[in-house]
């Protein structure tokens, strides 16, 4: 169980999806203005996440090495296809403000490089062990740049204001940089800073 | 006519620039920027595939998927709605061709092959593609405007990795923090593109 652990665990610090393999970085930059919305795309992508790298894993000795990215695009496709549906019917507004992103789970590339990597070398059980891993490590890089983008872009944790805004009468003055796009570029740099700083194996050497 | 598609492709290059401004293709942009030629040879590999599949996708939501598309067929089938199947449809039609644009690249470019390895399988999950995909489904784009706009988002997509790829290599002669070197500069060089490539938001044309 030791190794279950270990594939658990691992992606949440040593092998982060988002700060050091370089995967599913689209969606985190694009949904994080606001928790609310950073933790739907979380459960979804580890929904997703899970599920094909288990029906991936099952599936993998039957699938020709030629047209493996299809297959495992269909499967993704697929699973994607009833999270947008239970979105859309169960948290409508949420769904909404997410527009394409839901669509482009799809081609979030931690899925397709976990299946890729991981799934299509292991078994089952060790495949979802893995998929709830790295959803979990994708999670924690998502949850705190929108904690921070939320905090100091609208005064807001979760739609409830901490700092009220000027825009509202109070005194805080929003910063307008967190909202746009080259705020979620700067904190995914000075989180990965501090990722490093902390885990020096992770240095890249030059 | 030619204005329009003239002013089409440029606000998808440059003012609706797929990477700087929607954060699409993100994952191989950082991680394919470090050296120049890569990032040409993927470039045009991203140029290509979006100029084919934008148009196709478009061709499919057109005559199969959209209500009332399937009239063709008969009358009756009109009233069906197959827009869920989107996502499928729009994603096999995109991984079919990169699988074509792979086994091109192996036959004929074997060095490009090689250099762009994990990367290449890797342009069927761009976001950049799918995205441009999605966006033209939500945009309503006529056939002749998604091929315009097809080549003018990837256009624009290569030239910022391109951009991004030339600073990165200037980066080897600056003396950047132990925890910033690679990815994290990269992201903050981003940020900064970002940054310039807004100047030209509110452009109209």
């Amino acid at each position: 169980m030791a190794n279950s652990r270990d594939t658990l665990l691992d992606p949440l610090f040593n092998n982060n999806p988002i700060a050091l393999q370089v995967l599913g970085i689209c969606s985190a930059l694009a949904v994080t203005t606001k928790m609310e919305v950073a933790l739907v795309m979380s459960i979804a992508v580890i929904a997703v996440l899970t599920l094909s790298n288990f029906f991936i894993s099952m599936m993998r000795q039957w699938i020709p090495a030629n047209i493996r990215i299809i297959v495992q695009l269909t499967v993704i496709a697929s699973l994607v296809i009833v999270t947008d549906q239970v979105l859309k019917a169960y948290f409508y507004d949420i769904a909404r403000q997410m527009t394409v992103f839901i669509g482009l789970i799809i081609t979030n590339c931690i899925i397709m490089g976990r299946a890729e990597a991981f799934a299509m070398q292991n078994g089952p059980w060790e495949s979802i062990v893995d998929g709830i891993g790295n959803g979990l490590g994708y999670s924690a890089v998502l949850m705190l740049t929108a904690f921070v983008r939320e905090l100091f872009g609208s005064g807001r944790v979760f739609g409830v204001p901490v700092m009220v805004t000027t825009n509202d009468g109070g005194w805080y003055v929003a910063n307008n940089l967190m909202v746009l796009s080259p705020g979620a570029f700067f904190i995914i740099g000075m989180l990965i800073w501090a990722l490093r700083a902390w885990k020096r194996d992770q240095v890249e050497a030059e | 006519m030619l204005e329009h598609y003239l002013g089409l492709f440029l606000t998808a290059a440059f003012i609706e620039n797929l990477a700087l401004a929607f954060f699409l293709g993100m994952c191989s942009f950082l991680a394919v920027s470090k050296k120049v030629d890569t990032a040409v040879g993927l470039g045009s590999a991203v140029v290509f595939v979006l100029a084919m599949t934008v148009p196709m996708n478009n061709f499919i939501f057109n005559y199969l998927l959209r209500q009332g598309a399937l009239d063709w067929i008969s009358e009756n089938m009109g009233g069906f709605d197959l827009t869920f199947l989107g996502f499928l449809a729009y994603i096999g039609t995109i991984a079919a061709m990169v699988q074509i644009v792979e086994m091109t690249l192996d036959r004929y470019f074997p060095a490009l092959h090689a250099s762009l390895g994990i990367f290449l399988p890797l342009i069927a999950v761009n976001c950049a593609i799918l995205g441009a995909s999605l966006f033209m489904v939500e945009r309503d784009y006529t056939f002749g405007e998604s091929v315009v706009y097809g080549l003018g988002s990837g256009f624009g997509w290569a030239l910022a990795i391109v951009a991004l790829a030339s600073i990165r290599e200037r980066m080897r002669y600056s003396d950047v923090p132990e925890g910033l070197r690679g990815l994290g500069m990269a992201f903050i060089l981003t940020g900064l593109l970002a940054i310039g490539f807004m100047a030209f938001g509110g452009i109209q044309l």
